[in-house]
């Protein structure tokens, strides 16, 4: 399996948000509703307290609950990668995925069918980033295949601190943050 | 102190501030398919321990309420997609891996079975029913192969009903997700609550004293078990993950915590058992038929408080201070 990833630095990101407005632009998300998002996280006691921002979105795991949970193939892998879609024709609506989803980072569509971040799969067709990797002011989002060992992504999680969210759940997140 | 607060707008429908997919829909869905399952397993085994004249609602009246039942369950899931249109695809493929795909192939051999069932019974329970169907050559063919074949559509019964019952409860044991329901006691729990509601049933239903003392054991059964369940259930996510110590906390002086003793256990579970107990030990009134009644209301309570509490617990918890309404200012 390809294994995309996306690489973000906590310690340049500085929660704009250009990466939520760039997502609803590329992607026309309705009104209401948001593909990503972004977290301030304070932690520590006072006065120690520290504060990362982190743009957060589909984690398209490699292990990912929804795509086993869903009763009609409509969450898929596509071509050969982990990045995990909604075929519009196949979803119910039935919100299984949604239950199974831990990140929470499904919502449905006006039209009743189920959406969330596809990584921009139409620009990674077509050799580019997706679009909040793209637009980000301070260049703190990375994007490439982790099966390369040359990849940017790669090298920015072999040689600085990263983790990724909610790994209990061994889904597998593919969204690392450089910590 | 860890804060996390969302500074970019989150407020998906159903999902912020916390998921809320599954609603009314789902949780009578869940109930009527437990009450589904009982109905087949109490009417099967009558059959099959050849008591139909001794048991007679259960082994031919009953059926029907679980064919209604599973009826209207179908109805309730159907209203509950969102994109109804494509709302075949569940038979469209087999997936294995998701609960709800086994469900739906699962729920049509109940249908089947449930509707074999009835048949058999239509001529001595319901002969209102059975006059307008024998007009037609195929009504009367299928009530005399109902009744030929009953003893071995039982036995697909028993074991259809006790696996649709055990898949209400693992919909939720499946979504690691949603940590309040994700138990592996959740499916023998909803087993054990279906029983207790088809009993219910049949006691309300009933005009036999024997029958009626009959499931009075039963229903006791299932209630002493269903408590027993529900507290082993707590135990666990009590003594599991971070967050299944929190989940179970919102009914340990959180958030439902009322709801879930005063409105579930005590009225649901605890009152129908005094009950029950008071009945088994010869005492006979007419206010007992309360005990039925709230055994099938704790029923239903029970999936509403595991698919409400279970969704709104989860792994992230985001301090969300938009307000939806203020889009429809700036519209």
């Amino acid at each position: 399996m390809i294994r995309y990833a996306m690489v973000i630095d906590t310690k340049l990101c500085i929660g704009c948000g250009d990466c939520v407005v760039a997502c609803k632009t590329e992607n026309k998300v309705p009104a209401g509703l948001n593909r990503d998002w972004v977290v301030e996280a304070t932690t520590g006691t006072y006065p120690d307290l520290k504060t990362e921002f982190r743009s957060e979105r589909c984690n398209h795991c490699t292990k990912p609950t929804c795509l086993y949970a869903c009763p009609t193939g409509a969450t898929y892998r596509w071509a050969g990668t982990n990045i995990v879609l909604v075929d519009p024709d196949k979803c119910t609506g039935c919100g299984a995925c949604i239950a199974a989803c831990p990140y929470d980072a499904r919502f449905v569509m006006p039209e009743g069918y189920v959406s969330k971040c596809t990584f921009c799969h139409h620009r990674v067709d077509k050799g580019l980033d997706p679009a909040c990797v793209s637009s980000c002011p301070t260049r703190c989002m990375h994007f490439g295949v982790l099966n390369d060992p040359n990849s940017k992504v790669s090298k920015l999680l072999a040689s600085r601190p990263h983790k990724a969210l909610l790994t209990e759940t061994g889904n597998e997140p593919q969204v690392y943050y450089l910590i | 102190m860890r804060e996390e607060i969302l500074t970019t707008v989150r407020a998906n429908p159903k999902v912020d501030p916390h998921v809320a997919t599954w609603g009314w829909q789902v949780i009578a869905d869940l109930f009527l398919v437990g009450l589904t399952a009982g109905a087949l397993i109490f009417t099967a085994l009558v059959i099959l321990g050849r008591r139909e004249d001794q048991y007679g609602f259960t082994a031919r009246r009953l059926p029907l309420v679980g064919l209604i039942s599973i009826g209207l369950a179908m109805t309730f899931l159907f209203l509950k997609l969102t994109h109804k249109i494509v709302f075949w695809r569940f038979f469209g493929d087999f997936v294995p891996t998701a609960v709800m795909s086994w469900g739906a192939w699962l729920l049509q051999l109940v249908i089947a079975a449930i509707l074999l069932l009835t048949l058999q019974g239509l001529r001595s329970g319901y002969p209102g029913l059975a006059g307008p169907l024998e007009k037609f050559r195929i009504g009367t063919l299928a009530l005399n192969f109902a009744e030929r074949y009953r003893r071995a559509v039982a036995w697909a019964g028993v074991v259809l009903g006790v696996i649709i019952a055990f898949y209400t409860g693992t919909m939720m044991s499946s979504l690691d997700a949603r940590p309040f329901g994700s138990s592996g006691l959740m499916a023998p729990l909803f087993l054990a609550s279906g029983l207790a509601t088809a009993a219910a049933v049949v006691m309300i239903g009933t005009r036999s004293a024997e029958e009626r003392l009959l499931f009075s054991r039963i229903l006791f059964g299932a209630m002493a078990f269903k408590v027993l369940l529900l507290a082993l259930t707590l135990a666990s996510l009590a003594n599991g993950s971070r967050v299944q110590i929190e989940s179970v906390q919102m009914v340990f002086g959180g958030d439902y915590t009322r709801l879930f003793w005063l409105f579930f256990v005590i009225p649901g579970l605890l009152v129908p058992l005094v009950i029950e107990a008071l009945r088994l030990r010869g005492k006979r009134s007419g206010w007992m038929i309360a005990s039925p009644v709230l055994a099938i209301y704790g029923a239903y309570m029970l999936r509403q408080l595991v698919i409400e509490i279970g969704q709104v617990s989860g792994y992230v918890h985001y301090v969300n201070t938009y307000n939806p309404a203020l889009l429809d200012l700036l519209r």
